[in-house]
């Protein structure tokens, strides 16, 4: 494996090899106080077309723990706001001998551009590409959920997982999707008809236009943020109504199972599609996602580029 | 001495008989078995069928302002060497071809570069803005004499406009080709909706947006009772719309493009810009809808949208890539590959859909007329058994966006005659 794209690219052995590869490297960094040479005189690159703090600061520090060289190339204040092509950019980055490059970037197919296009020979982390994937986002839900609920088991079988809202809009909803369903959970997307993708009903997933209902099934629910431009009016009629049908309150956390976790992959909309009751309350997952990401952050530069040099 | 004169010997006229052609001073003067060729140089044609040359109601040739892309003489020579006489250039260049002043400026060029009849097409409304109507009298009695009228890459969207524009060509028997494409339904649409859009999270441009305008379309066509043409039918309902328009009696014509023929959506999955195009490839059931309506002539023509982009166009991401590709210099191959094992489809259907009947639309009274005694000498030559491998770098086009590169393409176009001047010879122009 070269580049990780999607979670559609990874085989059901593939991304228990990640998850395990995580877990392991958590270990040997004693929960990564201690720096692993594993990437040291290697470079990576944070190119990122997005403000994404969260992202680009787990990705940082990941390269980091394990002693890459590591750049940061923003849009903001670099000559991509000035308009150069995504090929020029690229061009650039080989010419400066990037051994990775992280993009996050808002047209989906981006990174597979980058890493198929032919412009260079790096390996290359989607770090969210528009509405088309955010695989380690993904991995560190699975890590998640396999800590909380599966830690002894290697599949998901018998879970039930709720996604709630904008799929439509989501890369986060789309890589979870098909990681947890391959990893053999059962999700449910819940959300209103028009922030759901036409033709769902063919993806891995069932569908339920009311989370009340669906509620006490659920193992794990996973609140999606509602992006601000998709309030106007014309998915939704009002942030208020969204909020009433579709937010996860003290009422609707008290319908899931006991040991349902709440997670949310940030950053959230408090009083919108979650309370911050709810959000710190005592079933939310939500820093542990964070926590994780950093993990499988760490297992994916590890096993794309760390494999081939000779740890000294 | 006799000029544009020659015998061709041993081809098959529509791929039926074996009849030799003689030409004299751009005309056809005889046919026939065993023709005596007196002093006219004899050109072998045993092997290759003859065709009336092809029409294409649909090209875009970029001059004026896209130079860099195709100007009206590259693209007068990718036009000859894939077998038309003839081409209708659209109207959204830079500037617009709203005015009498453009459009003779481009059938002009097209004359001079004298390789195939340049007929410009006039916008419907001024600057392609949907506004108000462009000077569509002015333009019809230029020297261009334009009778095809279109907004092409926008939808003239609105109803009392398209109304409007319907009525007021009929005064000199033009017809109004719409881009049929609901605009508030596809912003920002990236590729067919359905399944794979979602999961590839490219916004969606729905079969509805296209269909909506056609059915509106052919109501108010049949209510004032004038000529709509509709421009790149892409979907099954579509076809099932203008299938129910003619049966009405309204007179709507369609086209095809050859990539919506054998293309399908599937391609996109590889995120190649090379692959994005307006109305975007659909799915292999709409393929299949449009090749049978070929067929029946529900579709009337094939038309190639050929839509030349810079390389840099094309070499990014797909949100950032111009829509359109190539198709004069592959249209007859790819639409060779498209229809063969459709009943019903031969030689003589392809002559029709892809010459006579859009030279009828375009009313283009020197194109598309049959092989026969008194004919303007516009013939072209296509070996049945020569394949061909599509080479973007070796076409004659300025641009290189073909989605076929590496192809194999069945048949080629190995002779061109145009008023009788020889001008394509074993594939390749002639001087």
């Amino acid at each position: 494996m070269k580049h990780l794209i999607s979670v559609q690219d990874l085989s059901h052995s593939d991304t228990l090899h990640i998850l395990d590869t995580a877990r392991e490297l958590d270990r040997v960094t004693n929960g990564g106080s201690k720096l692993l040479p594993t990437l040291r005189g290697r470079t990576v690159v944070n190119l990122f077309y997005e403000d994404s703090t969260r992202t680009r600061l787990s990705f940082e520090r990941a390269a980091k723990r394990l002693s890459a060289d590591v750049v940061t190339f923003s849009a903001k204040g670099s000559s991509v706001s000035k308009g150069e092509s995504l090929k020029d950019t690229a061009l650039t980055l080989k010419a400066m001998g990037a051994d990775m490059i992280i993009v996050r970037h808002p047209s989906p197919g981006a990174a597979h551009r980058l890493a198929h296009a032919g412009w260079l020979e790096s390996s290359v982390i989607n770090a969210g590409d528009g509405k088309h994937e955010h695989p380690t986002q993904a991995l560190a839900d699975a890590l998640t959920i396999r800590a909380h609920l599966r830690p002894d088991a290697v599949d998901f079988d018998g879970l039930t997982i709720g996604i709630v809202g904008d799929v439509l809009h989501s890369r986060v909803a789309r890589s979870n999707i098909f990681l947890l369903s391959g990893l053999g959970a059962k999700v449910v997307v819940i959300g209103p008809p028009t922030l759901l993708p036409v033709k769902i009903e063919s993806w891995p997933c069932t569908v339920s236009y009311s989370l009340d209902a669906t509620l006490p099934e659920l193992d794990a629910i996973m609140m999606l943020r509602v992006q601000q431009e998709r309030m106007n009016g014309t998915f939704f009629p009002s942030e208020l109504e969204y909020s009433r049908v579709f937010g996860l309150n003290r009422a609707r956390a008290s319908s899931l199972p006991d040991h349902a976790i709440v997670m949310h992959p940030g950053p959230m909309n408090r009083g919108v599609e979650i309370t911050a009751e709810v959000a710190d309350g005592s079933r939310s997952v939500i820093t542990d996602q964070v926590s994780n990401g950093l993990k499988v952050r760490m297992a994916a530069m590890y096993l794309l580029i760390g494999g081939e040099v000779n740890v000294a | 001495m006799l000029l544009n004169s020659h015998l061709i010997v041993g081809s098959r006229p529509y791929g039926e008989q074996v009849c030799d052609i003689r030409i004299t001073n751009g005309i056809i003067t005889e046919l026939g078995s065993d023709l005596e060729p007196g002093n006219l140089p004899v050109i072998q044609g045993s092997g290759l069928i003859s065709l009336p040359s092809l029409v294409d109601l649909h090209t875009h040739l970029r001059e004026p302002g896209r130079e860099d892309a195709e100007t009206i003489a590259s693209g007068s020579r990718a036009a000859t060497l894939g077998g038309f006489s003839a081409v209708f250039a659209m109207a959204n260049t830079t500037p617009v071809a709203d005015t009498a002043g453009v459009v003779e400026q481009v059938w002009r060029i097209g004359r001079e570069s004298g390789l195939v009849d340049v007929f410009p097409i006039g916008a419907v409304s001024v600057g392609l803005k949907g506004e108000a109507l462009a000077e569509l009298g002015a333009m019809a009695a230029s020297a261009a004499k334009v009778t095809v009228f279109s907004d092409d890459g926008n939808c003239v969207s609105d109803p009392l406009l398209m109304r409007r524009a319907l009525e007021y060509v009929k005064a000199f028997d033009g017809v109004i080709a719409q881009h049929a494409q609901d605009p508030r339904l596809t912003q920002g649409a990236q590729m067919n909706e359905g399944e794979l859009s979602g999961i590839l999270g490219l916004t969606g441009w729905p079969a509805v947006a296209e269909e909506a305008i056609i059915a509106r379309d052919v109501l108010l066509a049949l209510h004032v009772d004038s000529r709509l043409h509709i421009c790149h039918v892409s979907t099954a309902g579509s076809v099932a719309i203008i299938r129910w328009a003619k049966e009405m009696g309204v007179r709507v014509s369609a086209e095809v493009t050859p990539h919506h023929l054998l293309l399908t959506e599937d391609l996109v999955s590889s995120f190649d810009p090379i692959y994005k195009v307006n109305p975007p490839l659909r799915s292999r059931a709409d393929t299949l809808a449009l090749r049978e309506a070929l067929a029946d002539g529900t579709i009337d023509i094939v038309a190639t949208d050929h839509a030349p982009h810079p390389h840099e166009s094309k070499d990014c991401e797909w949100d950032s890539a111009a829509f359109g590709m190539l198709g004069l210099e592959t249209a007859l191959g790819v639409v060779a590959v498209a229809m063969a094992g459709i009943p019903d489809w031969s030689w003589r259907t392809l002559s029709d859909r892809m010459s006579s009947a859009p030279a009828k639309i375009g009313r283009a009274v020197n194109h598309g007329r049959p092989l026969a005694v008194g004919e303007p000498a516009h013939i072209v030559f296509v070996d049945p058994q020569k394949t061909r491998e599509v080479i973007p770098t070796q076409l004659a086009s300025l641009s290189g966006n073909t989605p076929y590169a590496g192809m194999t393409l069945p048949v080629s176009v190995t002779d061109v005659f145009f008023n009788g001047v020889h001008q394509v010879r074993g594939g390749e122009l002639n001087g």
